[in-house]
Parts: structure tokens; sequence; C-alpha cells
């Protein structure tokens, strides 16, 4: 089946939003997988991370090749900008310098780490974008908020798994 | 000891409460105490004195021949002092975030801001140095163009590509830190301060995903700031190092620069810490406790530059480098005397009343430290500069030499330049991490909830480890 709604319920702790993931763990609505559950909240909190389970960030690999690319474009930048002095007179010492390049290439390894990590960080968060439809604003004072993808016939159960954790608000929408 | 003193000695309020935490900071944005409005006023006045003495010099020149090499060591040595400035904020920030020292948590934003905007003021300063400022993008070190034939050998070279990249990746550091924040204060706000938020959180809304993704990006980027941030001072230190002029060819010049940075760096954010306490009454959230923390760690800096500092003196002394000998002895003993006993004096001396605990937390005492102490660093920049030039292989070239009003007018416009900076982004932006103090709320309390239990359930009992940890407090 298609699933056609999306739900938020709004707890007032962190112990009923645990406690409302792992119910859905344990499969008590049929059909849901806590791959349809998000998690929004105004702090990082990883116990409840963990209640979701494993779920694979890839941003590291961006800072690697990022870090790479600096070190090795970098010195090949320089190297083929100092290969263009030939015609300068070098008093003897060496066109391409080994030890200075290295100090130069240093840092644009960092750079081009730095860089490629904000790279990593903007397409994995999906930034920029607008916020979640529905996002609630008491998310960012002091509520946290469970969203589920959900078929037509699992609503009502999803609402009565949120009310047994002391849900404090329930919102609704139709996805498009 | 009594539990009102127990109670200020936290690092923060385990009670506070997460909605009040948001209230309290965006509150404050809007309403500072009137001081801070006559600092924005001095700050301008400063800037107004620095810009008309940049004209002066446009017009009329400094006053002096050209080729005398002392001519610019005033604008070097405030280089130099600006990118020191800025080293303890990233970096501590860094590191404290690594080691999960939870207590940085409030303080980290605004010592983050004062890194950037203290490359920023540093920058002006090359291009101040260069004279011709329409050709400021001249001391871009990028290939062959316009026949200037850049030298990457030089480490002027260096420091061009190693300051540009501290610059870019502690603005980044700083913005990827604030986006949750931005995120808060868009949710919070009305006005064209909602449209900014909205624009810079880039649609943040703190799903576990992002959350992740966050957690990750920024430790990446804390562990690749930290080498940086030592590198780029060595790097500055390598613009003296690698010459052959006495007094500036010292094997020990990276880590003494790298040092007395961290010792400049941590000594402003502790004005700066007084500063944003008083101006936005953060007294919940800069607490003494934390203020402690970092005079701490100031002192332990100074006397780490004091013992480097022994160290360069030794080595000179006991070295058969005759020229170096000599640039020593004058600076304690020659015109310079005054001023190298100075440096002693803040650098050195002063730093122990740090040491006390009545001290570290009596407010105008600190504040006074901490300035005198940065009045110490920028001493020991002029220290490194100018006896050097005053008595350098060149008789024609000795000389005495004090700058000009025109030169300190554009030294004090550079601190009516950071402090503009510094004072509109601390009005903007939340410069205490609303998220994060949240986290540290949150997490202390959990730990104060787990040792009440623990209390109840061995009858009310102090447990071992409680009573030896406030033993090593001194309380």
């Amino acid at each position: 089946m298609k699933k056609t709604r999306r739900i938020l319920g709004l707890f007032g702790n962190f112990d009923e939003a645990t406690n409302a993931i792992y119910d859905i763990r344990a499969s008590k609505i049929a059909g849901l997988s806590v791959d349809d559950v998000t998690l929004i909240s105004p702090i990082e909190h990883p116990d409840v991370e963990e209640a979701l389970g494993d779920r694979p960030v890839s941003v590291q690999y961006f800072t690697f090749c990022g870090g790479l690319f600096g070190l090795v474009g970098s010195w090949l930048w320089i190297a083929s900008a100092q290969a263009s002095f030939l015609v300068q007179p070098q008093g003897g010492k060496p066109v391409v310098t080994l030890v200075s390049n290295f100090v130069l290439s240093y840092e644009m390894m960092i750079l081009g780490g730095v860089l490629s990590t904000l790279i990593g960080l903007l397409i994995g968060a999906r930034l920029p974008s607008r916020p979640h439809t529905l996002y609630s604003e008491k998310v960012s004072l002091d509520q946290i908020g469970i969203i589920l993808e959900l078929e037509d016939t699992q609503i009502e159960s999803a609402k009565n798994l949120f009310r047994n954790h002391r849900v404090l608000e329930i919102r609704e929408e139709v996805m498009k | 000891m009594k539990e009102t003193e127990l109670h200020h000695d936290k690092d923060i309020r385990e009670d506070l409460a997460w909605s009040q935490i948001n209230s309290d900071i965006m509150k404050s944005l809007e309403n500072p105490r009137r001081g801070f409005w006559y600092t924005v006023i001095g700050c301008l006045v400063l800037l107004a004195i620095g810009i008309t003495a940049e004209v002066l010099q446009y017009m009329y020149g400094m006053g002096r021949s050209k080729n005398h090499p002392h001519m610019w060591n005033l604008y070097i040595a405030t280089f130099i002092f600006w990118i020191g400035m800025s080293h303890s904020g990233t970096l501590l920030s860094a590191i404290l975030h690594i080691v999960h020292a939870d207590w940085r948590k409030p303080i980290y934003r605004f010592a983050e801001a004062m890194t950037t905007f203290s490359l920023m003021t540093a920058l002006l300063f090359p291009v101040i140095h260069l004279g011709r400022l329409w050709n400021f993008y001249w001391v871009i070190p990028y290939v062959p163009a316009r026949g200037t034939w850049p030298n990457f050998r030089s480490p002027l070279s260096w420091d061009g590509f190693a300051i540009m990249t501290y610059l870019t990746s502690s603005a980044l550091f700083l913005y990827i830190g604030m986006l949750p924040d931005l995120a808060i204060a868009r949710d919070n706000t009305t006005g064209w301060r909602k449209k900014l938020y909205s624009t810079l959180s880039l649609g943040w809304y703190g799903s576990d995903r992002q959350w992740r993704i966050f957690r990750k990006a920024y430790m990446l980027m804390a562990i690749f700031l930290i080498p940086l941030a030592v590198s780029v001072h060595s790097i500055v230190s390598s613009d003296f190092a690698m010459s052959i002029m006495p007094g500036w060819h010292v094997t020990t010049f990276p880590p003494y620069f790298v040092s007395g940075a961290l010792y400049s760096g941590c000594a402003a954010i502790v004005t700066l810490f007084i500063l944003l306490r008083y101006y936005f009454r953060w007294e919940e959230y800069m607490t003494l406790a934390i203020l402690e923390k970092i005079c701490k760690l100031t002192f332990a800096i100074a006397m780490v530059w004091t013992y480097l500092n022994l160290v360069e003196f030794a080595s000179v002394w006991y070295g058969h480098d005759i020229y170096g000998k000599e640039v020593l002895w004058a600076k304690m003993t020659g015109a310079y005397a005054p001023v190298f006993w100075s440096m002693m004096f803040f650098g050195s001396v002063l730093p122990f009343t740090l040491a006390f605990r009545k001290l570290r937390r009596h407010i105008p005492t600190m504040m006074t430290v901490s300035i005198l102490l940065n009045v110490g660093m920028w001493l020991e920049r002029w220290m490194i500069i100018s006896p050097t030039l005053s008595q350098s292989f060149y008789p024609w070239s000795w000389d005495v030499m004090w700058p000009t009003l025109t030169s300190w007018g554009i030294v004090l416009g550079s601190f009516g330049w950071f402090g503009l900076l510094f004072l509109t982004f601390v009005k903007i932006f939340p410069s205490v991490s609303m998220y994060e103090v949240k986290e540290m709320v949150y997490h202390r309390r959990l730990a104060s909830e787990k040792a009440q239990a623990e209390r109840r359930n061995t009858g009310g009992a102090q447990p071992a480890f409680s009573l030896s940890m406030r033993k090593e407090d001194g309380s």
C-alpha cells in the first residue's frame, strides 16, 4: 500500500518519545517500520537515535576526497606555476621545491577537507530546503516530535500509540 | 560547604527550562544595557581616527624615508598581535569540543566570532603596509600574472595561504555551529530578523538525520582546525625565523608564537566574556565558575609562554651568535628596556593574580588583568620587531624608532574596526549557543537526578567519590 498520510506527534520529554519509537520497532502498528519514522528534536540526542537504529552517515567520505584533492591538486597547481618560472634565474635552487610546497599543500589539504565537509553536510542534511511541512516551532522550544509516514489504515493505530505515550499534540497532513 | 555556595559553583543551573534559555538569549539581543551603545560609540570614534590617519598617511606619507627599515614596524607588530588574538577562539573551541568539555558551550560562539573578526582586522595591515592601497590585490599570491612572480619558497606566500585558509575555515566552523541556533532564532522572532534567520538557517528543522550528519561534520571540522591553527602561527613566526636577522633566527620561534597567540586570545576571551555578561545580562549563562576555568587556562598558558621566553633568552645568551646576543642585551638595557621589562611584568608576573581564587572571581580585577595581559602581549610583538630592526647588520639603519601619531591612529582604528564587527555580530546573532546550553542543562540534570537517586538508595550517605571531588576543588 502507498503511504498517503503523514502525522506528527509532539512529546514533552525524550523518554516518552524514545518509548514510542521502541513500540514502533516492536511492530505494534502493522506494516509500519522504523524507517518510516523521523525524529525532530531541539538538541542532538544519541540515545533516541539509538532507538531509531543505524542510519549511515557519509560525510566523512566527502572530507577524505576533499582533503586528498586539496593536497594533490594544490601541489600540482603550485608546481605547474613554478615550472613556468624557468625563464627566471633560480640561483642553483630547484625549480619545484618539495619542502616549501609541502607547507602550501598542507594548508590546501585542510581547506579542501573543510570545504568538502561543508558540501557533504549540505547534501546529506538536504540543505538548503524548506522546513518540513509538519514542522512545529514548539520543537525549537522544548518539545520532541515524531513524524510518521503512513497508509490510511494505520492512522488510528498510530494516534493511539502516541496517546499511550502521553503525546501533547498530534498534527496530520495528506502527502502530495 | 553551604548549599548556596555550591549552587554558585556550578557551571550552569540545571533547573533552567529550555524555553527560558530561548527567551533569555533572544530577548537580551533586543535589549542590551546602555554600556553596549557607549562601547559602539567608542569604537566608531576609534574607527574615525583610524580612517583619518590612513587618509593623512595616503596624502602626506609617514614623514620618514621610505628606505628606513623601521617604517612599517608598528603595523607588522599589530598584524602579528591580531593574528595572535585570533588563535584562542577557534582553537580552544575545537579542542574543548573534541574532549567533550561541556563548559565551553555558553562561551565558544563569541570566542569563534573573535577569531574571525581578529583575522579580518589583521588582514587590513598587509594592505595598509602596501602603501599603494589601489594595488591591494597584489598581496594575494596567485600564479604568475602581472609579472609579479610570487615566490612560493617565501614564508610570506605561505602566510597568504595559511591565513586565508584559517579565515575561511574559522568562518565556516562558526556558521555551521550556529545553524541550529539560527533555526531557533527564526522560530522566535519577527520582521527583518525572521527573514535574516530564515535565510541563514537554510531550512534546518532538527531531524535525526540532520543531527547525525551535523555531529560528524562539526567534529571533522574541529579536527582539521586544530593543526590548522597551530600551522598558521608557526608560519607567521617563519616570516621572522627563516630570515638571518639577529633576534629572529631562533629555533623556538614557532612554539613561542603559538603560545603567545593562545595567551593573548585567552586573555581576550576573558575580557569579552566579562563585557558580554554585563551588556546582555547573561549572569545565568556566563557564570563565575566558567570564568574561573578560562582564567586557570590562561594562567597555564602564561606559564608556558614564560618558559619559552626563558628558553629563547638562554639559547641566545649561551649561543655563539654575538649579533643575536647584542640585540638581546640592547632589549634588556637599551632604549627599549622599559618596554621589555613591562612586557615581562605584564606577561609573566601579572598572571599570578590568576592563581588566586578570590581574584579570579572578582570581575573588576579580572577585567583589568585581562586587558593588561593583552597590553603585555602587544608589547611582546613590538619587542619582537623593533629591537632587531634597530640593531641589524646595517649600521646605517641603527636607530631607535617610535611610531608617529599617524601610525598610532591607524592602530587605534584597527581596535575600533574589530570592536564594531564584534559588537554588530553579538547584537544580531545569539552569541550564547542555545541548543548546546540546553544539552548541557539536560545532561547535568540527568546526572544530578542519578546522584540523588543513588543517595536515596544509600540512605542519604554521601558517596565517597563526591567527597574527594570537592576536596580537589579546594572548597
